[in-house]
């Protein structure tokens, strides 16, 4: 049972927060750079690159995002040193300066002027610096309180309302009186339900911020629609697994914050909370666009209930992927860390569940490797706002 | 052996929760809300994780599950009856 005096075995930073994991990451600026951190990141052992396809021409709040999402993702305290490497110097700067705010080694190369082979040799000799350094930090017992975990499901079906969401509802409930700093998101997502999570707000001003970032992102809905969604909302996957309308999915959804958490603040994308309880982030409900969000705003362990069986990981946050489909646990075993299918046939009750949970939860954060670390998925997705100029 | 879920008293569908489900089949539901049991004839095959109704719904009837509105219904359904994208719809979008 988890109580106050429960402890994980983490890596403190630089900065004072806990991480659970240690990586070494190689982090392109632009899509430009992907070639030369994927070879860095294949030079030298133990070191990872994130590849991703944006951060050319983007401009205004989606650029701005851009930046908040690589600056968190190496900020992130899972993440002992980063390697920026940009096509030019200025951008790539901007990256490591907020990355270094952190007091963590961090240090840039721009590829203009010196090509791919002398910024991979650079690079290289620096992240076999930082790796063996990294290699030699220790672990150490840290309170449950300077944890922080995210949540989002994936391949949602109607089991996933029925058991593996209301069970990670119910870590949420017994981590918040611990002081532990939560999240979830999918705005979207929410549609039906929407004012069932109002009534959570703590005060009418949160309220106030949830709600309009909810009818702000119902708006995009509306203006770009040429259907009633289904297919993309609820996914054709969803759809397959029973569920019918987004308001039976939305529904199924906020099980997830469980029946006591009351919702502290709302975060932009990629934004860090500022104290511990339960906060909403405006995001997307792209399974690897929300993870990454959330990695990006510094959570560093993660939830992820699943009906259908979505397979996503996160390159630096461990993705703790549960499921009450007794087909899906038999079928897709090697990606399920937490079969909770028990709860369908009353042989669980959610109470245990929800412990179960939060042991594994535990024995992840002291670094045992999740199903999808083991299977290497490493989805790192930008969130878009916009086309670029 | 339970054959399909009900989250709420008010709900009028229930879930499917094992695989195989034919037409025909006497189905034991479990109310979780008040933790009690109701029985359902399927007069569909249904999968695993779809609804069957637990009501009788006529064409226009809001379906409830969880006790809460999951939108309108565009054919009657009736008790026993597969309960989906072919006869329910979303309120909104």
């Amino acid at each position: 049972m988890i109580s106050s005096k429960s402890t994980f075995w983490g890596y403190r930073r630089e900065n004072g927060r806990v991480g659970v994991r240690n990586h070494v990451i190689i982090l392109p600026v632009d899509d430009l750079s992907n070639a030369a951190c994927e070879a860095v990141g294949h030079n030298i052992k133990g070191t990872l690159a994130i590849p991703h396809p944006y951060g050319r021409l983007q401009f205004g709040a989606d650029l701005d995002l851009h930046f908040r999402t690589l600056i968190g993702t190496g900020a992130n305290p899972n993440v002992a040193a980063v390697v920026v490497i940009g096509i030019e110097d200025g951008w790539t700067q901007r990256v490591v300066e907020g990355i270094a705010k952190t007091g963590k080694p961090v240090v840039g190369f721009g590829i203009e002027l010196h090509g791919d082979h002398d910024t991979i040799m650079r690079a290289s000799k620096v992240a076999k610096e930082y790796v063996q350094w990294a290699s030699e930090l220790r672990r150490e017992e840290c309170p449950i309180n300077e944890l922080w975990v995210s949540t989002k499901c994936g391949e949602s079906d109607t089991t996933s309302g029925c058991g593996s969401n209301p069970t990670v509802g119910n870590a949420f409930d017994k981590l918040e009186p611990l002081g532990v700093t939560m999240c979830f998101g999918e705005t979207t997502e929410l549609t039906g339900g929407e004012l069932i999570v109002a009534d959570r707000c703590a005060t009418p001003q949160v309220r106030e911020q949830f709600m309009k970032m909810f009818d702000r992102y119902q708006e995009v809905i509306d203006k770009n629609k040429t259907s009633d969604l289904s297919e993309s909302q609820p996914t054709k996957g969803n759809i397959a697994g029973g569920l019918t309308t987004i308001e039976e999915k939305a529904l199924g959804n906020i099980q997830k914050i469980g029946h006591k958490c009351k919702v502290v603040g709302v975060l932009d994308k990629a934004e860090d909370p500022t104290g511990p309880g339960l906060w909403f982030m405006d995001s997307s409900s792209a399974a690897a666009e929300m993870v990454t969000l959330c990695g990006a705003s510094g959570y560093v362990v993660h939830f992820f209930p699943t009906g259908q069986g979505n397979v996503i990981g996160n390159p630096i946050v461990p993705v703790i992927k549960l499921s009450a489909n007794p087909r899906t646990c038999r079928t897709m075993s090697e990606h399920i860390d937490l079969d909770v299918s028990g709860l369908l046939q009353r042989q669980k009750n959610m109470d245990q569940c929800g412990d179960e949970l939060l042991e594994v939860m535990l024995r992840t954060c002291n670094g045992r490797l999740t199903a999808a670390e083991a299977l290497g998925h490493r989805e790192f997705v930008l969130t878009r706002l916009y086309e670029s100029a | 052996m339970i054959h399909f879920l009900v989250h709420d008293k008010k709900d009028t569908v229930g879930v499917i929760v094992v695989e195989g489900v034919k037409a025909g089949q006497e189905l034991v539901g479990w109310v979780m809300e008040g933790d009690s049991t109701i029985h359902v004839k399927a007069l569909n095959d249904v999968p695993i994780g779809h609804k069957v109704a637990t009501q009788a719904i006529k064409s226009g009837d809001t379906v409830i599950k969880y006790g809460h509105d999951i939108g309108k219904a565009v054919a009657e359904i009736r008790v026993g009856e597969h309960c989906h994208v072919h006869n329910l719809k979303t309120k909104r979008w």
